[in-house]
């Protein structure tokens, strides 16, 4: 019973279909375990999780200096600067309660460094409808490796609480050929 | 037993429906950490149906002030609150009923109550005047009143006591030689639980009281972000695992009182408990794993190696839990094919259908999302999406509550020695509550892989929601509706048998 203390000789090795389910199940997480680290190597869809420590201030004023030389337009309806960085280049994101900035422009098949920061609080990057997502912490800046293999515009979702004005900050990356 | 309790005289009493001895304090305490559990579980209950008719886009019934304030307050009410009060009481039952022993101390048992229950109130009044919208995870530099972190960190000590006061329990049963031989099965798990917590409360205070001292003003700077990140979910984590633990502990305890259960091999089961205890506080890892400041080779070492062997001890509860109710159901004769043992077992006993289903929805819903949500691969297209809550409602809430519900059951009739009314409805309150936070779960998963983020008061404002997860989120709001009414049922059938209740003193509690 499970409720009493066993009896003496409880100690023993499992046998029949016990033995074989365990078996099963430790070949089971064996496989698992292999299986990530390949797919890391072999499929190449990860961030290694490069990153730097960076004061809040002084990614402000890097974007500020991308957005400055890289700006190739205005959005209409955001009103913020659509900064076209470099093919192989980098490329900056900022966020901040509650938005995201600059707007991107990205060329397709192009690879790029993209560095995501926050001035403020932490914040959720979700592409969206890729559905993409990195935390982004204050403090540090995180650098994503990315090329974007299909055009169009995505959205840039926040997914991490940041404040009531949460929901409402979406940002915008477009990819062109 | 062959040995001899512990007992003053006129401090316990025998069980007239199972034969064991209930030490008296212990008793008073069971039932003040009960009632307590289920008051807070009725609070995060509220919150629950408000947050399900908000996601619903149809209905959104919130505004964004209090759909995020409740996000908060059902967090901390469900998954620290009801869990806790719930957990430490299940210590102390497993600690003197099923050790023939009398509890360490009535003093320390009331400190850690005391503690426990003006600090969730303290963490309670923080939220509700509204300077406290920092969800449970609190993540810094999200800054909360200092009485929302004091309320936590008094939660956090009192369950600590609470689990000293356990501990000496276990030392003096042993040293009184109250019991022979090894610990009973379902006491080694709720140790396993207890071990773990202390961990978890660790954890817990090595975050927040930084975090605190920054909020009262004594900090200039609030602590590293990445850090806290790393440190809280060493709380946030392991303590699910406190809940895996208790909730399997459960399982074994209602399996044995509802069917006569008997595992096959003491040894695999225990051997399991002991791989939650040293390989489930690497795994919190898997929530850092699209994070900066950690490193993917410090990412995948955490997430694959370790948590499979948890992984492991959880797929061997799958197999040992079931064999157990199998072999018992086959010795009573019920062989007739592969799962004759399966349709002869009480289904319209609460206790085992909610033991049952519990053990389903974990497994199957739970366990696999989780598995799969803690790869580095997957998790990149599910983080802080509505994949994550869908996970965690099938383990936490069609899991360890469900659970919890079942044993509810019996701790009435037989602690509260009160008898249940409207026992047809107890019979399918399982059932109900069960189904509702499937439904819930599963819609809450598709939803996130639509890209839905978790925790958001208007999920359409720049995601131009597809069809697809709209109809999703209906599926949350229905399913939300459906585990509510569940729930409802079940408090409101538990606080009419507390309080207005047959007494069954004397006799055998009316079987199920």
């Amino acid at each position: 019973m499970s409720i009493s203390p066993p009896p003496p000789g409880w100690f023993k090795a499992p046998t029949g279909g016990e033995r074989t389910w365990v078996g099963i199940a430790l070949l089971w997480c064996l496989l698992m375990f292999l299986m990530m680290p390949y797919w890391h190597f072999r499929g190449k869809q990860n961030s290694t999780g490069e990153a730097y420590r960076v004061a809040p201030a002084d990614f402000a004023a890097r974007v500020e200096r991308f957005v400055e030389s890289n700006k190739v337009a205005e959005d209409p309806q955001s009103k913020k600067p659509i900064v076209e960085p470099a093919p192989g280049g980098d490329a900056y994101l900022q966020a901040r309660m509650w938005d995201w900035y600059p707007v991107l422009r990205l060329k397709k098949g192009q690879e790029y460094r993209l560095h995501i920061s926050s001035l403020d609080l932490q914040h959720g990057f979700s592409l969206q409808p890729m559905n993409m997502n990195f935390q982004v912490l204050p403090g540090y800046d995180h650098v994503l490796t990315i090329t974007p293999t299909r055009t169009g515009d995505y959205r840039v979702v926040c997914n991490e609480f940041c404040g009531i004005g949460h929901h409402t900050m979406v940002g915008k990356i477009e990819v062109r050929d | 037993m062959s040995s001899v309790g512990n007992f003053l005289p006129n401090q316990s009493r025998t069980c007239d429906t199972t034969g064991l001895p209930v030490c008296l304090t212990a008793q008073f305490f069971i039932k003040a950490h009960a009632v307590c559990a289920v008051v807070f579980l009725l609070v995060g209950a509220i919150g629950a149906i408000l947050l399900a008719l908000t996601r619903w886009p149809a209905v959104q019934l919130l505004g964004p002030t209090w759909y995020y304030r409740t996000v908060t307050l059902h967090g901390i009410n469900m998954l620290i609150f009801w869990i806790l009060f719930f957990e430490v009481a299940v210590l102390y039952f497993c600690c003197t009923s099923l050790l023939n022993s009398r509890l360490f101390s009535r003093g320390v048992a009331w400190l850690g109550f005391v503690l426990m229950v003006v600090g969730a109130l303290m963490t309670d009044v923080a939220i509700f005047q509204g300077r406290s919208d920092v969800m449970m995870t609190s993540y810094v530099p999200l800054k909360a009143s200092p009485w929302f972190y004091l309320g936590l960190i008094l939660v956090a000590v009192g369950t600590l006591i609470g689990v000293v006061n356990y501990f000496l329990t276990l030392y003096i049963a042993k040293r009184d030689g109250t019991y022979d031989g090894s610990l009973p099965l379902v006491v080694f798990g709720a140790t396993a639980a207890a071990i773990i917590a202390v961990v978890a409360i660790l954890h817990g205070a090595v975050a927040l009281i930084p975090t605190w001292a920054w909020s009262m003003g004594w900090l200039s700077e609030p602590p590293d972000a990445a850090w806290y990140r790393l440190i809280w979910w060493g709380l946030g984590h392991v303590s699910q695992q406190v809940n895996v633990c208790a909730m399997v502990s459960v399982w074994y305890f209602l399996a044995t009182l509802t069917t006569g259960a008997k595992p096959l091999n003491q040894a695999v089961c225990r051997t399991a408990f002991v791989f939650y205890v040293l390989f489930i506080n690497l795994a919190s890892a898997h929530h850092l794993l699209v994070d900066p400041g950690v490193g993917a080779t410090w990412k995948i070492w955490n997430t694959s190696y370790a948590m499979y062997l948890a992984v492991l001890a959880s797929m061997i509860h799958g197999f040992t839990v079931p064999a157990s109710v199998e072999s018992a159901m086959r010795a009573k004769g019920y062989t007739k094919g592969l799962f004759g043992w399966l349709f002869a077992c009480p289904w319209k006993n609460p206790g085992f259908s909610a033991f049952f289903l519990s053990l389903v929805i974990f497994g199957f819903m739970g366990g696999i999302t989780g598995v799969t949500l803690g790869t580095q691969q997957i998790n990149i297209i599910a983080h802080n999406t509505l994949r994550i809550p869908g996970h965690f409602h099938a383990t936490v809430v069609g899991g360890t509550t469900l659970a919890f519900m079942g044993l509810t059951y019996y701790v009435v009739p037989l602690i509260f020695r009160r008898e249940y009314y409207a026992r047809p409805l107890a019979r399918i309150q399982p059932y109900l509550f069960g189904s509702g936070i499937a439904i819930m779960a599963l819609a809450m998963s598709f939803a996130g892989s639509y890209g839905v983020p978790r925790r958001v008061w208007d999920a359409d404002a720049g995601a131009n929601l597809s069809a697809g997860a709209n109809l999703m989120l209906a599926g949350v709001g229905l399913g939300g509706t459906l585990a509510f009414i569940g729930l409802l049922t079940f408090i409101l059938l538990t606080v009419a048998a507390v309080f207005f209740g047959k007494k069954n003193e004397g006799r055998p509690m009316t079987a199920w």
